[in-house]
């Protein structure tokens, strides 16, 4: 009994890791030595980014894309775990969480997902589409001042994604984006709590530099496929659309059919 | 970084065989303000904090009396002109109702759950403990993170996970496990609730479809995984299967000559 392997222990123990492309795949979640089910029948493929840097249009488009293909996909959202939202929210409002209880409140949102919804669908093969993953925790926790090496054990038992696109943007772009109907910012949305200013909109602005920064150090030491969001987007599309194909031609999945991209690619007269 | 020497998180060797034990804490200088120690990685933010108060935790399963003592060792100290907070698990205002309905819900993981009593047991230590313990409290913990990996353990979470986990929580400086056999705790817990509770009988682990026999199987699961933190984290052992005036009696010694002898 009581035979888990240990997160973080290294190298999985199936040939799966050496396979080309499948580093990510090294370190594989504790599961039971016993179990039957294996969670690389699917694909799992996560988009990050700071707030307006175009992500989430292009998970969708890419959601919309495998869906055409006929492909089981199932998307999920940062922050969305019914169960945990409701405390979460009411603590937000409170503007009461300190950075430990913020981190372990998103963790505990994440693990809720990653239990009932992320490691089963992977399971049962479908194609999981993460608008966020636990890069996004890594970035926002250790900016607000968390152990960077307590941050990533937390989530060590969390499948590292066969593909994760970081959406590059200076930030001054992203930021005005958001920024452009003044809306009003939420309390931790802008880091208020990290009293960076009096001023939401300028604290935001720093609280967005700094994310930036902990995303660039992420894209060399956890290998996430840096995209310029610069671009229009359709020309970042065909991108991603190819980074999925390569991944897609790894794992033998025969429906898909080549001709889908490459339609996509091609020029369409404009409306 | 965080250098402690006590450090949880260590991949690489196996933690158990260090001992995190309260007695090599420094002892306390004369008036008292010490450096606030984590098991782990700690809240680098709170870093250097110096504290005057003392914390001081009393574990044991449902039953075992731990209620009772903590309520009269806190009147007892208070008594003696000691400030004194007490503080249990499932006690933050932020949190607590959530873990409630979660474990109403049988869906939630146990991963999720564990990490729901994380964030519970944070914000009080955040905003009430080490307030506390920074105002010279003598804080009496109603149980601890113990209870919390011994759960997770007993549920197959992976030890280093939970105790790098609980890397952010500051080392007690005493330790009592009141230790009280299953077959002693059973009557003991139908005397007082004259039902078993699910989770304190490991229903959710699915160990027998008998509450019963569920019940002692997972309380000795429970006693073995305090047994085996016992050394590390330098748990003092009171045998609770005694008459409960008795256990007070010991426990309240131990706490007097822990407080005069660090003044």
């Amino acid at each position: 009994m009581d035979k888990t392997t240990h997160a973080g222990d290294g190298e999985a123990r199936s040939g799966r890791a050496a396979r080309k492309g499948m580093r990510s795949r090294a370190k594989l979640s504790p599961r039971r030595a016993s179990a039957v089910s294996d969670p690389s029948a699917g694909r799992l493929i996560a988009v990050e980014g700071v707030d307006g840097s175009g992500k989430s249009t292009q998970l969708h488009l890419l959601e919309q894309w495998l869906r055409h293909q006929n492909l089981k996909v199932f998307k999920t959202d940062w922050n969305s775990s019914e169960t945990v939202k409701q405390i979460t929210s009411r603590g937000k409002k409170k503007g009461l969480l300190t950075p430990t209880t913020f981190s372990l409140l998103h963790a505990t949102d994440f693990a809720d997902r990653y239990e009932r919804n992320i490691l089963p669908l992977l399971e049962a093969g479908y194609f999981v589409l993460a608008d966020r993953y636990i890069f996004t925790a890594y970035a926002r926790d250790i900016v607000r001042g968390c152990h960077p090496g307590w941050v990533k054990k937390i989530y060590s038992y969390a499948l590292k994604p066969d593909l994760t696109f970081y959406f590059r943007v200076p930030v001054d772009i992203a930021v005005s984006r958001i920024l452009m109907g003044r809306p009003k910012l939420k309390y931790y949305e802008a880091g208020m709590d990290m009293n960076l200013s009096n001023d939401p909109y300028e604290s935001y602005r720093i609280f967005q530099g700094r994310i930036v920064e902990q995303y660039e150090s992420l894209v060399e030491s956890e290998g996430l496929v840096a995209i310029d969001a610069n671009r229009g987007i359709e020309e970042q599309q065909v991108e991603v659309r190819e980074r999925v194909m390569k991944l897609l031609g790894e794992k033998g999945i025969g429906a898909m059919k080549t001709e889908a991209l490459q339609e996509y690619g091609k020029p369409r007269p404009r409306a | 970084m965080a250098n402690h020497g006590l450090e949880l998180e260590d991949d690489d060797q196996e933690a158990v065989g260090r001992r995190y034990s309260p007695s090599s804490a420094p002892k306390s200088h004369s008036d008292g303000d010490r450096k606030l120690r984590f098991y782990g990685h700690g809240m680098p933010y709170l870093k250097d904090l110096e504290v005057k108060g003392h914390l001081i935790v009393i574990e044991g399963p449902d039953a075992s009396g731990r209620s009772t003592h903590t309520q009269s060792i806190q009147a007892k100290l208070e008594a003696d002109g000691h400030a004194v907070l007490g503080t249990g698990l499932k006690r933050s205002e932020l949190i607590s109702e959530g873990i409630i309905e979660a474990k109403g819900n049988l869906g939630v993981g146990k991963r999720t759950l564990s990490l729901f009593y994380a964030a519970d047991f944070a914000d009080q230590l955040e905003n009430k403990i080490i307030p506390a313990l920074e105002a010279g409290y003598v804080v009496l913990a109603d149980r601890y993170i113990y209870t919390l990996i011994a759960r997770n353990n007993v549920r197959g979470i992976e030890r280093r996970w939970s105790r790098s986990l609980f890397g952010f929580t500051p080392v007690p400086d005493l330790i009592f496990y009141l230790d009280v056999k299953p077959e002693e705790l059973v009557h003991r817990v139908f005397q007082k609730n004259s039902i078993l509770d699910y989770y304190e009988s490991g229903m959710d682990i699915g160990i027998s479809d008998d509450m019963y026999k569920s019940f002692v199987i997972y309380q000795a699961r429970m006693a073995k995984e305090f047994e085996k933190m016992k050394k590390l984290f330098g748990l003092q052992f009171i045998d609770g299967n005694r008459p409960i005036e008795q256990v007070n009696v010991e426990l309240q010694a131990r706490i007097d000559r822990f407080l005069n002898g660090s003044k």
